[in-house]
């Protein structure tokens, strides 16, 4: 097809959420998958420079447009808000939930060495994490797991793309 | 003030524990437990004399602290040693610091991302003079956000006082009815105008936040937050229409 690269960036830059490479062949129906793969890599590409304000990022499973971090202290001028911070007790029930998923409140709590009762419920409310199911044990506890939201904020592609527990643990000794 | 920043420097008595064992340059598979006890102790004298409610997370670990101490103290007994296996009693709590460690590690990693709404931005600034509802820069919300809302109803009443003697006669079904016509009037209405600026009480707050979680379940009524203002906004969904306006929803 032509002009397709120019309707990928279309399509993405109208897009509030990122663009899965799903749903833009659903919607470009009529050209295969490989060749708007091709299309995707090679506007990631020609996004990429610092000379850029915005580039085309690779998150939560599709792309969407960002502005890149060095430009941050401006665009956060623009918006008079402070910073979006998460504290770094949430972090760590968060960092737990991610890693161990699903994952109880009694080993998030274990592993802190504290209650993390406010923390998650914080963490729901934040929409980061989410409740996946019940653990069949006696009492059916909760189980928690991270969001589509949570790659979002992170800006990750997937889960895959942390840093498995043996590298953590390599990267100590 | 410079103490809480000293005690905020630790996320939890695991992390005091490191801190330590850090600090002397101990080898965490072989703590000398009762040098480290005492350190911890001293610590968690200063936080208890701080706060009070942060020293009872800071008691458990001080108490396994001790009980292992004391375990360390004792001999074993001639019949256990000769079963040869057994287990270092300081074992777990290496597993739980090294655990912890690892998670120190996992923060770290988290924390250098490029994080939404800090290092990066998406589209969709729009200034806050304008506080008109166009579809776009509306997000629907989920229940967390009502309820949230709903305290806020909650905190705002408190401050009239007053007793209640009428037996005024209140059904779900009538505040359905009475939030439907000013729908059918307005299309809109804001989250809060619904509560009232008058005197409101507890019955009535119930009954309307129940009408507006009824009315959502139906798909009668859309609940939309301004992402900037914060403004939390009703609309009427129109009988067929909505699923052609909202279909992807």
């Amino acid at each position: 097809m032509e002009n397709l690269k120019a309707i990928v960036e279309a399509l993405i830059f109208a897009s509030e959420t990122p663009l899965t490479l799903e749903k833009l062949t659903a919607v470009l129906e009529e050209v295969e998958k490989k060749t708007i793969r091709a299309c995707l890599e090679e506007l990631v590409a020609e996004y990429d420079g610092e000379t850029k304000g915005f580039y085309l990022a690779e998150v939560a499973g599709g792309y969407h447009f960002r502005t890149r971090n060095e430009w941050s202290g401006w665009v956060q001028r623009l918006k008079k808000g402070k910073p979006a911070t998460l504290s770094a007790v949430m972090l760590e029930a968060l960092a737990i939930t991610a890693y161990r998923q699903p994952v109880l409140k009694a080993e998030i709590d274990s592993i802190r060495g504290v209650d993390s009762g406010g923390t998650i419920r914080k963490l729901l409310e934040k929409k980061l994490i989410r409740i996946v199911g019940r653990k069949d044990v006696p009492g059916h506890p909760i189980l928690y797991g991270t969001t589509q939201r949570f790659l979002d904020v992170f800006n990750l592609k997937d889960l895959s793309e942390l840093p498995t527990l043996r590298e953590l643990k390599e990267l100590q000794e | 003030m410079d103490y809480e920043i000293r005690l905020d420097q630790f996320q939890g008595p695991l992390d005091l524990l490191l801190f330590l064992i850090r600090k002397n340059k101990i080898d965490i598979y072989d703590i000398p437990i009762a040098h480290i006890a005492g350190q911890y102790w001293e610590y968690m004298e200063i936080i208890q004399a701080l706060d009070l409610d942060k020293a009872g997370e800071y008691l458990v670990l001080a108490a396994t602290l001790l009980h292992l101490k004391s375990r360390m103290l004792l001999p074993v007994p001639k019949d256990e040693e000769q079963g040869g296996e057994e287990e270092d009693p300081r074992a777990e709590l290496v597993r739980h610091l090294l655990e912890h460690q690892v998670l120190k590690n996992v923060v770290s990693v988290l924390e250098s991302r490029s994080l939404l709404e800090r290092d990066v931005f998406k589209r969709g600034f729009h200034d806050e003079g304008e506080k008109t509802f166009p579809e776009g820069q509306l997000a629907e919300m989920g229940v967390f956000d009502l309820i949230e809302a709903l305290a806020k109803v909650i905190t705002e009443s408190r401050g009239t006082k007053q007793l209640e003697i009428d037996l005024e006669k209140i059904s779900l079904a009538d505040r359905i009815n009475e939030i439907m016509e000013i729908l059918a009037e307005n299309k809109t209405v804001g989250f809060y105008d619904l509560f009232g600026d008058t005197p409101i009480t507890k019955k009535q707050i119930v009954y309307t936040f129940l009408s507006i979680l009824e009315l959502t379940r139906l798909r009668m009524i859309r609940v939309f937050q301004d992402l900037s203002s914060g403004v939390i906004q009703i609309f009427l969904v129109e009988a067929g229409k909505h699923q052609a306006e909202y279909g992807a929803a």
